[in-house]
């Protein structure tokens, strides 16, 4: 007994002296004292497991001891034996909060691809999608996430691409959002993704094919619709999820194809000018609203609208709008295993009216054209780490614009007139961390004479690091 | 569009304004265990909501936009903690816009934060060991002490929240705590022929249950936290079953059976389906009924396979 109380004694001490040393060492970061740290702990913990070995052969008992009272079993020793190791692990968690509370959590994704195509120029156009024959770097994204102080959590992705070897790096997000607001309100501000529909704001690991849908890369271009800007939403005090966001953005550069873009850039055949923006009115305005519900515990509902408004550069007063609905359904039971089985059915639709010109140089006279398109798409999770999708796309690009556009380019025309797509898809996913995917495309496009193009990808996600979970 | 602005900002005002003094404490619970022992301290002086479904696994719960809805109307939240719910619960709090369950706030309770936890990794961890909890077994509601220790931090939660009704908290407290003691001493005595039975589990989720009544886990059917079994690990697990007698297979009723039911059949071992949570057996309505239900089912478990 007095063996037990004196171990005992001098593992409090320990952890007493060890709590103070490491109030000190807070101060100091080095990595030095880190590794004592780590060793002290070692140490500490094998003291402890000593004494409790040695405390379960004071108390041994026979394997089988149907009368053993309880008391017994969770006596005094044993209590303090526990709160001795609570605080042990208490003191292993300020171990690791002394290097991990002010870092952000730091993940690195890696998209890669291997795409074979039936034509030499394809219909790819995504910067994200696989677009040439062979192997593709599709993106390499470095996300950070932390807390900045007791107002905001911010999130960055930096991101990586290489395209006939050459690397490109781009600051694709950089935003905070407002922990709490009060009246329900959240600020969220710096360069983001626009919110508009549900594609859109995901980056392309999120995304449940390989490339992008046709119409969101018409629309918003091959990097999809960003900005910096900020955005103000509100969650309505429905009894039912109801939020409207509204967001004012800067509406510049490739990241902004319907908007103001790039000089020298065209849409539908009319060149954009150097438009910049110069009041107020020249910002991109998103207002959306979003609401979900769920019909039964199994299964969720989320539809939403969307706008657009902005300037483009067309012409020095010519103007954009978008329109966008979408609609999410999931099923999964209630007695899922890992997230398995799941069918899951999303579904958006974009039209946008673009007051074009006129484009002087070309000598296009000045119209109002009118694009839209929708895609469908469907995942079966049949069994863990396995998903069936398919996906249906449709884009017409052939509203308005009477008068024969100027396209030089067999890209262009690509943009323009009618195509359909055809995606089923297989993933497997080994763990949380990684997937396989194998899609085919059927694609047929009026700028291709209808012919069918063919297209088949193998793809692969490689995740490292500590990556935050993401919104339904 | 001028009423449309109105009945919007008429909303905003009631959304914003402060509850009646009357008013229940809005607690949101992660899992329906954790809820269970919440109302069994809050009394009629809460109301409860318990997002995930006792039937679910839950590592994978969905982010359901209507539980953003739930949580802004939160006074209090309560989670496992230990990584239990990193995959989905970190979106919604940041969503749901709520000041009083941020981190650090008094209706922000952390279970795990007053539990012993087990299997906290000692050496070099990376994922290459499967799903690992970097700060331990996260399953941590199935050791009716620790139940009781959860307990204790609820009341002190709750009357930092509402502290008129602090002594009514402090009677429940009490009366669930007499109740798990002398219940405890009942399942262990009629579990006191199973202290040192060999059994499996398909993931780590029963190690506190193991603990506290004296089982003796000797491997899961995962090879790692979250990997499914391989042929290989299958062929090895039968030779240690079979070397070691293991008794009684254990595992959540929404595993897949196909592996239990071979081990099964190689070995003579029981499949016992056990809940992890509460509401995932229907005889498990609340946190005593779970273990009354998981102590009559492994006992006829064992007097099944006995001849």
């Amino acid at each position: 007994m007095h063996t037990r109380l004196y171990a005992c004694a001098c593992i409090a001490l320990c952890v007493v002296m060890f709590g103070g040393w490491t109030q000190g060492f807070a101060k100091e970061t080095a990595g030095s004292e880190i590794e004592d740290l780590k060793k002290q702990m070692a140490l500490m913990e094998e003291q402890l497991r000593l004494l409790r070995q040695k405390v379960e052969q004071l108390e041994a008992k026979p394997a089988v001891a149907p009368e053993a009272p309880v008391e017994k079993q969770n006596g005094k020793t044993e209590q303090r034996l526990k709160d001795l190791e609570l605080q042990v692990g208490q003191q292993r968690a300020a171990s690791r909060g002394l290097l991990a509370p002010f870092n952000p959590k730091i993940s690195v994704n890696g998209l890669f691809s291997a795409a074979m195509f039936s034509e030499k120029d394809n219909l790819n156009f995504g910067d994200h999608d696989p677009q040439v024959q062979g192997f593709n770097v599709q993106n390499v994204e470095l996300h950070l996430q932390g807390t900045v102080d007791p107002y905001f959590q911010v999130d960055t992705n930096i991101v990586t691409t290489i395209k006939k070897g050459a690397t490109t790096i781009e600051l694709e997000e950089m935003y905070g959002t407002s922990l709490a607001l009060p009246a329900n309100l959240q600020l969220v501000a710096g360069q983001y993704f626009t919110r508009f529909g549900r594609q859109n704001r995901q980056h392309p690991h999120q995304w449940d094919f390989a490339d992008q849908p046709v119409i969101l890369n018409r629309i918003f271009g091959p990097d999809g619709l960003r900005g910096p800007g900020a955005q103000l939403s509100w969650l309505a005090p429905t009894p039912f999820y109801l939020e409207f966001i509204g967001s004012a953005q800067q509406a510049e550069g490739e990241i902004a194809t319907s908007f103001l873009s790039k000089p020298g850039e065209t849409v539908r055949g009319y060149t954009l000018i150097d438009r910049p923006v110069r009041k107020v009115g020249d910002l991109l305005y998103m207002p959306r609203v979003v609401t979900s519900f769920n019909p039964t515990d199994e299964v969720t509902v989320a539809l939403g609208g969307s706008a657009l408004f902005g300037p483009n550069a067309s012409g020095t007063n010519t103007r954009t709008s978008v329109y966008g609905g979408d609609l999410y359904v999931k099923w999964k039971p209630v007695n899922h295993s890992q997230g398995f089985p799941f069918v899951a059915w999303q579904t958006e639709y974009l039209h946008r009216n673009y007051e074009a010109g006129p484009d002087d140089v070309n000598r296009i006279p000045a119209s109002l054209l009118k694009d839209f398109g929708w895609y469908t798409q469907l995942l079966y999770g049949f069994t863990y780490r396995w998903v069936a999708g398919f996906r249906v796309d449709y884009a017409n690009g052939s509203g308005g614009g009477k008068a024969v556009p100027f396209l030089a380019t067999l890209a262009q025309r690509d943009l323009v007139g009618e195509r359909s797509r055809f995606s089923p898809n297989m993933t497997f996913y080994p763990s949380e961390f990684s997937k396989f995917r194998l899609q085919y495309n059927l694609d047929f496009a009026d700028s291709r004479g209808r012919e069918a193009v063919h297209g088949v990808f193998l793809q692969m996600e490689l995740n490292i690091g500590e990556h935050g979970a993401h919104s339904f | 569009m001028r009423v449309l602005i109105k009945t919007f900002f008429l909303m905003g005002l009631l959304a914003a304004s402060p509850l009646p003094a009357y008013a229940k404490l809005n607690v949101v619970a992660t899992t329906p265990d954790l809820g269970s022992i919440v109302r069994e301290i809050g009394g009629d002086r809460v109301e409860v909501t318990s997002l995930a479904k006792g039937t679910e696994d839950p590592h994978f719960v969905d982010a359901k936009p209507s539980f953003i809805r739930i949580l802004n109307q939160a006074d209090a939240l309560i989670e496992g903690g230990a990584d239990l719910e990193v995959g989905w619960l970190p979106p919604l709090i940041l969503n749901a816009r709520n000041s009083k369950i941020q981190l650090g706030q008094p209706g922000r309770i952390v279970a795990a934060e007053v539990i012993r936890l087990l299997e906290i990794p000692t050496g070099p961890i990376d994922r290459s060991l499967g799903d690992v909890h970097p700060f331990g077994n996260p399953h941590l509601t199935l050791d009716p002490l620790n139940g009781k220790l959860i307990a204790g931090r609820v009341k002190e939660r709750l009357c930092m929240l509402s502290t008129p009704d602090c002594p009514v908290f402090t009677a429940n407290a009490k009366q669930f705590e007499e109740k798990i003691d002398s219940r405890l001493a009942l399942w262990q005595k009629q579990m006191a022929p199973l202290r040192g039975t060999k059994v499996v589990t398909y993931h780590k989720s029963y190690s506190y249950l193991a603990e506290r009544f004296g089982l003796q886990v000797v491997n899961t059917i995962e090879p790692k936290p979250g990997i499914p079994p391989s042929a290989s690990h299958v062929r090895d697990l039968v030779a240690q079953m079979k070397a070691e007698g293991v008794a009684l297979i254990l595992l959540e009723p929404n595993r897949e059976r196909k592996t239990p039911a071979f081990l099964s059949q190689e070995t003579g071992a029981r499949v016992v389906l056990i809940p992890s949570m509460v509401g995932g057996a229907k005889e498990a309505g609340d946190y005593l009924a779970l273990f009354e239900h998981i102590v009559k089912t492994m006992l006829e478990a064992m007097k099944e396979r006995q001849p």
